[in-house]
């Protein structure tokens, strides 16, 4: 699930409960259409509300990468807690998207 | 090894059953009782072993996914998760990091990095059009003397 915000600094999106594949398809789409109706050019993901996450979280940020990148835009992730930055850190995804507390 | 406990499952390969997979897992081995970090090792490996069953094994049609845990009564863990279906063509390549075929949707590939890092072995077996199966191994630390008795 998500809730959004469009703030000043971009839109604000913060994701709660199990982010796995199968909640990664409904969250994509989301996701795609906030930015594209919004056209913000920075995406703030909140994860303070997440209770798991696995792979699929991986890739459904970076395909978010590509698509604000793609906008001229770019990502950050909020509150990730260490063992998404464990996660994170597997795939080198903080090269990508900027991490902030 | 012996094994003082053991569970299987079966349920067809639908991206619905991948949280109800992990938490029979997790729920399954709360007896050794593990910390909070090894409970959450156990279930993101299950998740990722699942997911690949429900995403690559049945690209035409529907299969069963199959899971068989079991632990000793000194902590070690192990799951199966196994699917009859297509089978991986060359394992060495599909543990590769960020490797994906490239199907529809959007993969991190890192599924297998994943298992591999939060458990202590990963072992996979698999053969074209007869299936996969995955064996995950963890051994947990009991937090006290709450190890169970024997069965």
């Amino acid at each position: 699930m998500l809730s959004y915000e469009v703030k000043k600094s971009g839109l604000m999106v913060r994701l709660t409960g199990e982010l796995d594949h199968s909640a990664a398809e409904g969250l994509r789409r989301e996701l795609d259409r906030l930015i594209d109706e919004t056209r913000a050019k920075k995406l703030l993901l909140d994860l303070s509300g997440l209770t798991f996450m696995d792979s699929s979280g991986i890739g459904l940020i970076i395909g978010r990468y590509k698509k604000m990148v793609r906008l001229g835009g770019s990502v950050a992730v909020i509150a990730a807690n260490r063992r998404i930055d464990k996660l994170f850190d597997m795939a080198g995804l903080y090269q990508l998207v900027e991490r902030r507390a | 090894m012996e094994f003082v406990n053991e569970m299987r499952l079966v349920f067809p390969a639908l991206p619905e059953n991948e949280a109800f997979a992990r938490l029979a897992v997790s729920g399954f081995i709360l007896p050794l009782d593990p910390t909070m970090e090894a409970l959450a090792d156990v279930k993101t490996a299950v998740s990722e072993a699942v997911t690949n069953a429900i995403v690559h094994a049945y690209p035409r049609g529907s299969g069963a996914v199959r899971l068989w845990a079991r632990y000793s009564a000194d902590g070690l863990i192990e799951v199966d998760v196994s699917d009859r279906g297509r089978g991986i063509e060359d394992v060495e390549k599909a543990r590769q990091p960020f490797f994906t075929t490239g199907e529809d949707e959007e993969r991190s590939g890192m599924g297998f990095t994943v298992m591999e890092s939060f458990m202590d072995r990963v072992v996979v077996r698999s053969a074209p059009g007869k299936g996969t199966t995955v064996r995950l191994y963890k051994r947990v630390e009991p937090r006290d003397e709450a190890v169970p008795r024997r069965a």
